[in-house]
């Protein structure tokens, strides 16, 4: 599965994506906390993201299946201040 | 409707001139323009960049809600991603619309909205380092908080009030 990171995520993983082999059934929350785990940064950037699945907006209990891009967005500025 | 994301110079007087129609009685021009400072610090440039595909999905959703919601004729929203320099347009929303008081609320709730909802993010580069700039939190039930999603709930189901969720929010 392909796992896109943008914004400050990208800067915190230190690439763009990752292919990720997850186990069957893992959920949205479960993958987001697998990244609070593994990788860098604090506590808060993870938990201040949401997670677009295949381009939709998805919700923590979403279970991701083989084949899904799914990228982790940490909270959005476009437009101005 | 015109929904674009554009890596060029955003042409906003010719988008609002293609917008209008004999049946318009008020066009609500909103220009988005990179600010000199950002709390005091000299900005020198900001580089912006989405999830494309979906930001220009997000874009067009918030379009059609924006004409039913609103009741106006047409939109145009149109964002610039890549470097930008102080002065230049980084997002235009135009509505157009019999009368002003919906093209006002429409153009208002269409740049609130987006803020919040459409996956872009900026990157403020001052003379002294560079940050990504705070986003605002996403909306309800957009958002995927771990440590709070599963546990906000007690035994009976009730919500927990803020104040007593386990472990806290930050």
């Amino acid at each position: 599965m392909r796992v896109l990171y943008f914004g400050i995520l990208k800067d915190i993983v230190g690439r763009r994506f990752s292919e990720m082999d997850l186990p069957e059934g893992l959920s949205v929350a479960e993958l987001v906390e697998r990244h609070e785990r593994e990788k860098e940064g604090s506590a808060k950037v993870w938990s201040s993201i949401a997670v677009a699945v295949n381009q939709q907006y998805a919700k923590p209990e979403d279970v991701l299946h083989d084949g899904d891009e799914v990228a982790l967005l940490p909270p959005v500025s476009g437009g101005l201040r | 409707m015109r929904v674009e994301i554009v890596d060029g110079v955003i042409p906003a007087a010719e988008i609002v001139g293609e917008l209008k129609a004999g049946s318009d009685g008020a066009v609500c021009v909103f220009d988005g323009i990179v600010r000199d400072n950002t709390r005091g610090r000299k900005t020198l440039h900001l580089d912006y960049e989405a999830y494309r595909e979906m930001a220009l999905e997000q874009m067009r959703a918030l379009v059609a809600e924006a004409v039913v919601k609103f009741g106006v004729r047409d939109v145009a929203l149109v964002h610039r991603l890549g470097r930008l320099v102080v002065g230049e347009t980084s997002v235009l929303v135009v509505v157009a619309s019999a009368h002003r008081g919906a093209a006002f609320e429409a153009c208002r709730w269409l740049i609130d909205t987006l803020k919040r909802t459409v996956p872009i993010w900026k990157k403020e580069q001052f003379v002294d380092g560079a940050i990504w700039a705070d986003g605002e939190p996403f909306p309800e039930g957009m958002g995927v908080a771990p440590a709070s999603g599963a546990v906000r709930q007690s035994a009976d189901g009730e919500p927990f009030p803020d104040e007593i969720v386990p472990g806290g929010r930050s």
